[in-house]
Parts: structure tokens; C-alpha cells; sequence
């Protein structure tokens, strides 16, 4: 019955049907299960087909946004009624657009996929300078940061911010994307990882806090 | 000069311009700047691009007002000056003297997501395409070029803001990226759908632009060419950029490009020039190539 229901739950993400989502998430609810593991073994799963068939060009962002959408929904039901330990989740990511760049839509929705997967996530939004990103890191005591740009002419300060987060001796992986962004680029400029869309930002978040940890 | 639509219609191939962007860094843009505020500031510099390419052969010029939009210019504190920036940007073109080129308004995405999914309001976007769109018009555009889109509703809302406030023909081009799924939009729009959605909404000529390249475009338009009567427009990037001792670099150049545009002509593109990463010397081979057509 439980399993059933959650099966269910992760087919209501997947095909972004609000509704349909938050009745199971209350049922499941009223059914004794955990506020965690309906997170973990209903809305999740479901998310995380939501990204792998994003990557896959089976579904395209209008899809992606109506699965968040859905899965925002019952988070939103869940949020209370998990524990402080639960609710910090997988780890904590301050992602922002660098400094010059003003486009957000690809970093929005590596922001919603990452805190659709459980991760705790800052978003400092577009233009964002060095002093912001560690201002913020060292508040929320972040594992990650995560910079984007567009711009061929603004993806140089991902190298401005690296650099002076390794100066200053902070403890925090980084890694980058965007439509100019490789790999290549990433290696020259010291990052910590690269994912070339939403779905391996994600793989790539849980990888380096793995190796963090 | 006749209109660019009758002068089309005669089979004449038009040459468009190369990039905007990628020329104003080198000549100095600094990152993040508006390039629209240039139009002001930096007119002169503006207006040498523009004379670079008329130089080189092209029929058209694109004015440099891809964001020149109130939510886009909104984000530099500029909201308040679409007007000014885009009868700058075409006076920037008219500065260079032709009376041989056609001068297009380049109209870009917004930028936001539209309603239901995103927060921008359909008639707000309207009303966003309409001011740049009369903007261009008043100041003396022959057509509009509206470019890089991805979402199938908001080229369709950009070609009737264009259509309904302005006399002036209308170019409308998606860009898309070749996937598993085929050539797509990052919105999921294929090629049928683009051509389907561009031609209700009324648009005079159908195209595509920026991508990944060449190779990549000769696909689309291969592919566009047996869906519409309509000219077709063919600015493509020159490949995707690469990071090579600290400045980026495109592999296009000419000299490889050239093949791909004897092909893209064959398969009946009408207006061809560059996008991203292409410059007057691109620009200067393809019209060798038309003109020894």
C-alpha cells in the first residue's frame, strides 16, 4: 500500500501533476510515514527521472519547471515536519550568475534541480562578486559553491572567485557551467567540477560532497 | 532600393552582418556592461563595427539593440531609455552613409519565463516587444529582426507586437541544438513547430540563428526549406567558443566555413551572415561566394 503510494507520488512529480502530488504526500502522511522518507523515496526518485530525461532531450525546461513545480508543492507540506538534521538535507550550495552577467534562466534551473535532490541551496542571484560569494559560504557554512555565466567575456571571473577562495582558505568545493563553459575551461581555472546541464550539476554536487565528507 | 521583401522575391541572396557582441569586446566592452548603453556612449566605436561589415559586403545591418528591451535594460538600471538606445543604435548605422544597406532592428528575448510556469505576464511581454519594436520603427528601421528565441509563445507574442505597432516586415528566428530528441529548442520546440508557430503569428521571413555552428545549420535549414515558401534567414555562430589562455576563442573561420555556405545557399537560404564569434572577414568570404554564384 505504502509502496504503492509512493510509486505513485514519484509518477505525480514526473508528470508534474500538482494535485495529484499533494494528496499522496498526505496520505502518505497519514499513513504513519515519516515526513523524510516520503521526501526521500517518493518526491526524489521522481525528481531525479524529471533530470536524467532533461538531460536526455526527452523532456525539455517548460517540463522541468512544471515537475518543480509539483515537487515544490509537497515539499512545502513536508518542510515542517522535518527535523532540523533532515531539513539541511544532502549539503549546502551558494550558487550565483558572476559578476557582469545577468542571465539567470540556466542557473535558475540548476537551483530548482538542486534543491528538488534535497540540497540547501543560496541562490545570490545574478552579478555576483567574489566578496558576496564568501560573505555568504561563510555564513551558511556552505560545502559548494556553484557559478554560472553566459558570456564569453564573464566566464574569466569564475578564476577571480576560485582563486580567492583558495587565498583565503576556505573549505569549499567549486564548480561551473554555462553555455561557454568545458571542462577544459574548468581545469584551467582550478574548479572542482563542471557539468554541462541541470541533471550532471546535480551527480556532480553529490560527488564532491562525497569527497568532502 | 526596393523593399528587402520585393527585392527577395526577385531571388536575390542578401547578406546579413557578423556578431555585435563579440566585435564590441574586442574593441574593449568591458565584462557585464550593457552593450546596448554603448549605442551612447561609445557611438563611435558602434558605428566602425557597422562600418566593418558594410565594408565587407553586407546588405544589412543589424542594429545593436538585442537587449534593448525595458526588462533586459532594467537589469543595468537603464529601464527608462529603450527609446534613446534604439534611435541611437540606428543612427549608429546611418552614420556610416550607405544608401545601399537595409538597417534591421534586432529585437532578443526578454529574458524571463512566461506565465503559468515563469512570472512574466503575456501582456506585459507584449507590451515590452511593442515599445522596442515602435522604438525601432520610429527611428528609421527597414525591418525587424527577431532573434535567438527558444519559447514558441514568446516569438509568437514578439512577431504580433511587431506586426501590430509597426508598417515594417518582420524576420523571426529560434535557435536550436541538435540532441537526442533532434533539433530542438531549449524549450522543446522543433523545427515543424517553429515554422508552424512563426507563419500563424504572421512574420514575413523564417529563420535561425546562433547554435553551434555551421554544420549544425545546414541541418536546420535543410530541414526548414521543405516546410515554407517564406525567405529564409541563416546566422549561424562560428562554432562554439573555447577558452585558450585566457581569452575565448572561436574555430570557425573562414576559410572552413566557406563549403557550408555554398551548401546552405543550395538548400535555399535567402539571407545569410554570422552570428556569435563571426567577424567582417567572415563576412567578406560569403560574399565572395554570392556574388560568384
Amino acid at each position: 500500500m505504502i509502496e504503492t503510494l509512493l510509486k505513485e507520488l514519484s509518477l505525480a512529480v514526473i508528470d508534474g501533476k500538482q494535485n495529484e502530488s499533494i494528496s499522496l504526500t498526505n496520505k502518505l502522511f497519514e499513513a504513519g510515514l515519516p515526513a523524510k522518507d516520503i521526501l526521500d523515496k517518493g518526491l526524489l526518485p521522481g525528481m531525479e527521472v524529471v533530470g536524467v530525461r532533461f538531460r536526455d532531450n526527452i523532456i525539455f525546461v517548460p517540463q522541468v519547471l512544471i515537475s518543480a513545480r509539483a515537487m515544490k508543492t509537497s515539499l512545502a507540506i513536508l518542510e515542517p515536519l522535518l527535523s532540523k538534521s533532515d531539513a539541511k538535507g544532502v549539503g549546502t550550495i551558494v550558487i550565483g550568475t558572476v559578476k557582469g552577467d545577468v542571465h539567470d534562466i540556466g542557473k535558475n534551473i540548476v537551483a530548482m534541480m538542486l534543491r528538488s535532490s534535497g540540497f540547501t541551496v543560496i541562490d545570490l542571484g545574478i552579478d555576483t562578486k567574489v566578496e558576496k560569494f564568501m560573505e555568504t559560504v561563510k555564513k551558511e557554512n556552505a560545502d559548494i559553491v556553484g557559478m554560472s555565466a553566459l558570456l564569453t567575456t564573464t566566464m574569466g571571473y569564475m578564476k577571480v572567485v576560485i582563486d580567492k577562495l583558495k587565498d583565503e582558505g576556505f573549505d569549499v568545493k567549486t564548480m561551473v557551467g554555462g553555455a561557454p563553459i568545458s571542462k577544459s575551461f574548468a581545469d584551467q581555472i582550478g574548479a572542482d567540477g563542471y557539468a554541462k546541464n541541470a541533471s550532471d550539476a546535480v551527480k556532480l554536487a553529490k560527488d564532491l560532497i562525497s569527497i568532502k565528507a | 532600393m526596393k523593399p528587402m521583401l520585393e527585392e527577395l522575391k526577385t531571388g536575390k541572396i542578401l547578406l546579413s552582418d557578423g556578431a555585435m557582441g563579440t566585435e564590441l569586446q574586442r574593441r574593449g566592452l568591458p565584462s557585464g556592461a550593457c552593450p546596448e548603453e554603448f549605442n551612447v556612449s561609445h557611438s563611435e566605436i558602434v558605428a566602425e563595427i557597422h562600418q566593418s561589415y558594410i565594408d565587407a559586403g553586407s546588405d544589412i545591418i543589424q542594429s545593436n539593440t538585442f537587449g534593448a528591451n525595458r526588462a533586459r535594460l532594467k537589469l543595468h538600471g537603464f529601464e527608462n531609455r529603450v527609446e534613446e538606445f534604439c534611435t541611437a543604435a540606428v543612427n549608429n548605422i546611418k552614420r556610416c552613409g550607405s544608401s545601399r544597406i537595409y538597417i534591421a532592428g534586432s529585437i532578443g528575448p526578454i529574458g524571463e519565463i512566461l506565465e503559468p510556469l515563469g512570472e512574466l505576464k503575456l501582456t506585459d511581454a507584449y507590451d515590452i516587444f511593442s515599445e522596442q519594436a515602435k522604438a525601432l520603427a520610429a527611428a528609421g528601421a527597414d525591418v525587424l529582426f527577431i532573434e535567438t528565441m527558444m519559447a514558441a509563445e514568446e516569438i509568437e507574442i514578439a512577431i504580433k507586437a511587431s506586426k501590430e505597432n509597426t508598417n515594417l516586415p518582420v524576420s523571426a528566428s529560434m535557435t536550436f541544438e541538435l540532441g537526442k530528441a533532434g533539433l530542438r529548442t531549449m524549450w522543446g520546440v522543433d523545427v515543424p513547430q517553429a515554422v508552424q508557430k512563426i507563419t500563424e503569428a504572421g512574420a514575413d521571413i523564417i529563420g535561425s540563428n546562433c547554435g553551434k555552428g555551421f554544420d549544425e545549420m545546414i541541418q536546420i535549414i535543410a530541414e526548414m526549406r521543405l516546410l515554407t515558401n517564406k525567405p529564409i534567414l541563416a546566422q549561424s555562430n562560428a562554432g562554439i567558443p573555447e577558452w585558450v589562455h585566457g581569452i575565448s576563442v572561436y574555430h570557425e573561420t573562414p576559410e572552413m566555413i566557406g563549403e557550408k555556405v555554398v551548401k546552405l545557399l543550395e538548400l535555399g537560404a535567402n539571407i545569410i551572415g554570422g552570428c556569435c564569434g563571426t567577424g567582417p572577414e567572415h563576412i567578406r568570404m560569403m560574399r565572395e561566394i554570392i556574388n560568384n554564384r
